[in-house]
Formats: C-alpha cells, structure tokens, sequence
C-alpha cells in the first residue's frame, strides 16, 4: 500500500473560531492505482492534497507513505521525502520562467545532489517521456500551456516519485490540452506509476481509474470498487 | 554553488536598472574608500620618497639633548662630549651596514658668509674632512674640493654648493673668487652639486618648511678652519651612507651607540642620536593617516546606507519570487538550499557593485591626481579587501531577506498572486 491515511482531521483556526476542514478521512491507496479525488471547490479536497503532498501536517490521524509513517518527520525530513517520492503536477505550471524546459526539469535533480552531467542527461529523458524531445531549450515563455504542463510532468517524475500528485492538472488549458494532458497521465499509469489527482471537473475525473468523492470534509464515495480492470 | 552564481547573473541581468541603482550605494562607498586610500597611500610614499630622496642613503648622526638636536650655537660646547677622533671614525666604518663615514661640524649661515655685499639669506656653514663629498655624494661641478695640502697647510678655501653659488654670486663664476666667513677671507677652490638632483614635491605648507631651507645653500670650509673661526675643537656630527635604504634604521643606531661609549655626561638626556628619516617619514605617514581614517569612516556610512538598499531590494525580490520559492520547497528544496540561493544573490550584487565600485575608485583617484599633482598608488591588496567587503555587506544584509524567503509556507507561497 502507497498510500494510508487514517482518520485524519484537519482544523483551521479563523480569529477565535475553529473550522474544521477534514473529518475522519480513511484513504487507502495501493501502488500502480489511478486515483481522482473529486469534489466541489471548499470540499477540503486541496487541504487533503496538501496533506498527502507532506506540504501540511493533519490536526489528527495518522498517515503512512509506502509504509513509512511520514507525521513523525521534522521539516527537514519532510523536504526530502517530497523531493524523492513525491512528484508535484500544479494547475499553474509553476515553471521558473527565465530557465529553459530542461534546467526547469533538472532542477530538483539538483536538490538530490546529482551531478550535472547526469542531471542533463536525466532531465532529457524525462522530457522525452513527455513528448518534448525538440522543445528542451525553450523557456516557458515559447511554450503552449499544454507544452508547459507537460515540462511540469517531466519534472515531477525526472526523481522517480512513488506518487505522482497532481492537483487540477487540465485547470489551467483548453480542452485539446487537456486531453493531450490525460493521455499522457493513462501512459504514466500503464507504465505502473501511482497517480493521484485532484479535480472538481466530472470528465476529468472519469479518466481516473477510481473516483473518491469529497464533499464537505468528509468521503463520500471510496470508489475501492471500481478497480483497475 | 557556481550554478547559483550564475542564476544570480542572470537575475542581476533581467533586471538591470534596478540592480545597478541597488548597486549604487556600494559602488559609491568603495570608489570612495579606494579613492582616499590610493592618495594616501600616494602621499606616504611621496613623503617616503622626499625624504629617502633627500638624504640619498645618508643617516646623520648627532648630539641630542632629549627629544631636540643639540645644537652648538644656542647650547655651547658640551661637557663631556670628547671630538670624535680617526679611531673612532674607523670603528664606525667597520659596522656591517655602514658603507662609509664622514665627520663634519656646522652653523647656521646667516650673517656669517658673504661676497661683497651679499649675504646668504639662510642655509649652512658646514666644516668637512675631504672624505665629506664622496660620502654624501656630491658631484664637483667646477674647480675642485679639498685635498691634502688644503688641510695641512690650513688654507683659507671654500667650496659652494651649487645654490649658495647662485645665492652669492648670481650666476658668476665663483672659482678663484674671495668670500667673507665671519669677516676671514676664503678663496672659493669648487663648486658641487648632488649627484642625483632630488626635487621635492612641495603641496603643503608643511612640505615647504621642510625643503625650504635646502634651497638657501651650504658653504663648505675644511674642518681644521673650525677652530679659527669659532676659537674651540667642538665635538662633530657623523654621516653615514649605507647600501640599501632598509638599513638606514640599523646604521644609525649602531654608530649612534658606538659614539655614545665615549661620552662621560652626567645628564643621561645627552647622548648621540640618528636622525633616522625612514622614522620621520613613518611619523607623518602616521599623521596623515589619522586624519584619512576619518574620511574612510564617512565613505563607510555611504556602504552602510548601500547595504540598506540591498536589504530593502532583496525584500522585494522575496516578495516577488514568492511562487518560486513556494514551488522550490514543494519540490523539494531545503531551507538551506533557499537561503543559499538569496545569500549568493545578494552577495554577488554587492561583489559586483564593489568591483565597480574600485573601477570607479581607480578612475576618481587618477583624476584627482592629475588635478592635484600629488601621487596615487594604488594598493592592489585595497582593492582585494574592497569587493571582499563589499561581498560581506551583502551576505550580513542578506541575511534577513534570506531567511524570510527560506522560512516561508509553500502551501502559501504557492497560493500568493
């Protein structure tokens, strides 16, 4: 199992009154699995991304990644275990605007400590895997959104992550990229890489091969039975 | 490490203007410090060069009577100070540094020396062994200086030097002519000159009263007239030339303790010392260096107010990149690699700044020297220091920019518009 969150809850504290955001969420995900978390905006479904991410701490409950308990890290100890096990996919891109596509994927190559050489060489694969083989010099700037999220996908999997996050991965394009975006994410998923992804849009979700419904902090609907066939 | 140097370039080049005027203060402050430094150190080693020039290696060594020179005319001739005999002399000599060695005596000039009706309006009377030219590296420029027959047969010559010449007898030929010494004529036998013309620069007033008298002229008699003109043996000044300027120091204080053996005072405040002007030249080094520290201390507020700057900028720069940020510790990047990341940015700022800031310097210290004539030396070691320093400034003020940025929350950093 990849994933196995336990009750977790999460609370925001608002001047003096506390906002419960996540109630009692139990979320089991095995390795390989493609999982959408779908729900309304305010659901609590980026607050549990966070949360998966290692970017934020639950109030309550207990999360295990790959079978580690992650709650107990300190931050330091957090930041490596995003740099190597999780692979982050913004709706925003969030590519550094003035690097070229390949130093944009290289980049957390360089956090791990890899030498340069094979941070080139890696990123280039990963941009490959992508499609974008012609594009690794250009800046952001020269690319379409669609060229832009895929640069993001490169990145995210350029270190191998035990989970692909994504969090409203098409949110941000038209729906031929976002298209080109999914069937991106299918491949990635046949290649047996573990994706999960946060969306509000039905269609999006339905490509997923398992749909959990979040609707006011709470699961609504595990999806567990709709498998991978 | 080097690749953060160069996305520091990078930033530093995307956005030109507004890092040239983060630049600016820095730049300022190190042209600044760079310019006041060269010219001091110009002046010092102008000074040096003055009064090294001066005394063409010589060291004179003389009675002193505490902190002052002893000087015969005021004082009388002291008790105790036996004259300095030929033994002595050659004991003198045999001192390692010591090149070689003259004894001699002297007077102020005034009213003492005329021709006709013209006096010398300053300058020496100076009583000399025949050795006295060679030793202080005098040229003879015309007729001849003393020889055997001058002191033994106890002849009422004279040789000039090259300005109580020119102050005596405007331009004639002064060879085989009669002077007045204290109303005893002298027949002038030669003229000489120093062998390497030293010119000093003169900028102050203080510059001026140190090569002022140079100018009024010295007449040389043999040392054996001495006792005829001033009616008593007094004991004598010694001058030393030594191979090498480094050491004149020690030259002088070895024949200064040689010659203070032979003294037989009761008050220990008499003694025989070397006017030792590397030590003078250090003494107003020293002088002029107190009052440029002031001054650099003013180009640092300027540093001060420059790394100020930096900081406010950096802040801005925080603010700005804050998605980047955000995205960099979501991906994984530790704090340390975001501190880094803005401290080098910061330091490479200022680095830059203060390079310019010592192109700036040279170039402002170049031009105040040809406006002023003074020397400028500049001190490479100065300039080192300066983008040294300038690269301290940047990391202490980016320190609190770079500690915001790495301390931020990437769940909002990345949120942040």
């Amino acid at each position: 199992m990849i994933l196995n969150l336990q009750h977790i809850y999460k609370d925001y504290q608002q001047d003096k009154l506390v906002v419960p955001v996540l109630k009692d969420i139990s979320l089991q995900v095995e390795e390989g699995e493609y999982v959408a978390v779908m729900g309304p905006s305010g659901s609590g479904k980026t607050t549990l991304m966070n949360i998966i991410g290692c970017l934020d701490r639950p109030t309550a409950g207990t999360y295990e990644l790959a079978g580690e308990d992650i709650l107990k890290y300190k931050d330091r100890e957090m930041s490596s275990v995003r740099l190597k096990s999780i692979g982050f996919v913004f709706q925003s891109f969030h590519l550094l605007p003035r690097q070229s596509a390949l130093e944009n994927v290289a980049l957390p190559l360089s956090y791990a400590g890899v030498k340069k050489k094979e941070r080139r060489e890696r990123a280039a694969r990963a941009l490959e895997r992508v499609g974008l083989e012609d594009r690794m010099n250009f800046r952001p700037t020269q690319l379409s959104g669609g060229q832009k999220q895929r640069v993001a996908i490169a990145r995210a999997m350029v270190n191998n992550p035990k989970l692909l996050l994504a969090d409203e991965p098409t949110g941000a394009l038209d729906s031929k990229s976002g298209k080109q975006i999914m069937e991106l994410f299918e491949n990635l998923h046949r290649e047996g890489v573990t994706i999960v992804m946060i969306t509000h849009d039905k269609a999006i979700a339905s490509h997923a091969k398992r749909v959990v419904q979040i609707i006011d902090g709470e699961i609504t609907e595990n999806g567990r039975e709709v498998q991978d066939a | 490490m080097f690749e953060n140097i160069r996305l520091s370039f990078q930033g530093i080049w995307s956005h030109k203007m507004r890092s040239f005027l983060t630049m600016l203060g820095i730049i300022i402050g190190i042209a600044a410090i760079i310019a006041i430094v060269s010219t001091i150190t110009g002046t010092n080693e102008q000074i040096k060069q003055n009064l090294i020039g001066a005394g063409d290696n010589n060291v004179t060594v003389q009675l002193h009577m505490g902190d002052s020179t002893y000087e015969m005319e005021y004082n009388g001739i002291p008790e105790g100070v036996p004259v300095i005999t030929g033994d002595v002399l050659a004991e003198i000599r045999a001192v390692d540094e010591v090149k070689d060695a003259a004894l001699y005596v002297s007077r102020e000039a005034y009213n003492t020396v005329y021709h006709q009706n013209t006096g010398l309006s300053g300058g020496k009377l100076y009583g000399v062994e025949k050795e006295y030219f060679d030793v202080c590296n005098y040229l003879v420029r015309s007729g001849r200086v003393f020889d055997d027959g001058d002191i033994s047969g106890f002849r009422k010559v004279a040789v000039l030097d090259e300005d109580s010449a020119e102050a005596l007898f405007l331009g004639e030929n002064p060879v085989g002519k009669t002077i007045e010494v204290l109303a005893e004529p002298y027949v002038v036998i030669g003229v000489v000159e120093k062998s390497d013309k030293f010119e000093p620069v003169i900028n102050t007033m203080e510059d001026y009263y140190m090569y002022a008298q140079r100018g009024s002229g010295t007449v040389f008699v043999p040392y054996v007239a001495w006792p005829g003109l001033y009616g008593y043996d007094e004991p004598q000044k010694l001058v030393l030339t030594v191979n090498k300027t480094e050491d004149m120091t020690a030259a002088g204080k070895k024949s200064a303790d040689i010659l203070n053996s032979y003294l037989s005072v009761t008050d220990k405040n008499l003694r025989y010392e070397a006017i030792d002007l590397l030590k003078q030249a250090k003494d107003i080094q020293d002088l002029s260096r107190s009052t440029n520290t002031m001054l650099i201390w003013i180009a640092g507020i300027s540093l001060l107010v420059g790394g100020i700057g930096v900081m406010n900028i950096m802040l801005v720069s925080v603010t700005e990149r804050t998605q980047e940020i955000g995205l960099k510790k979501a991906i994984g990047a530790r704090k340390s690699k975001i501190l880094g990341q803005f401290l080098t940015e910061a330091a490479v700022l200022t680095s830059l700044g203060g390079l310019l800031g010592v192109i700036v310097g040279i170039i402002l210290a170049e031009v105040i020297s040809k406006l002023t004539g003074t020397l400028v030396a500049i001190s490479p070691p100065a300039a080192v220091g300066a983008v040294v320093f300038s690269m301290v400034i940047g990391i202490v003020f980016g320190l609190l920019p770079s500690y915001k940025a790495a301390n931020l929350n990437p769940i909002d950093a990345l949120r942040h518009e």
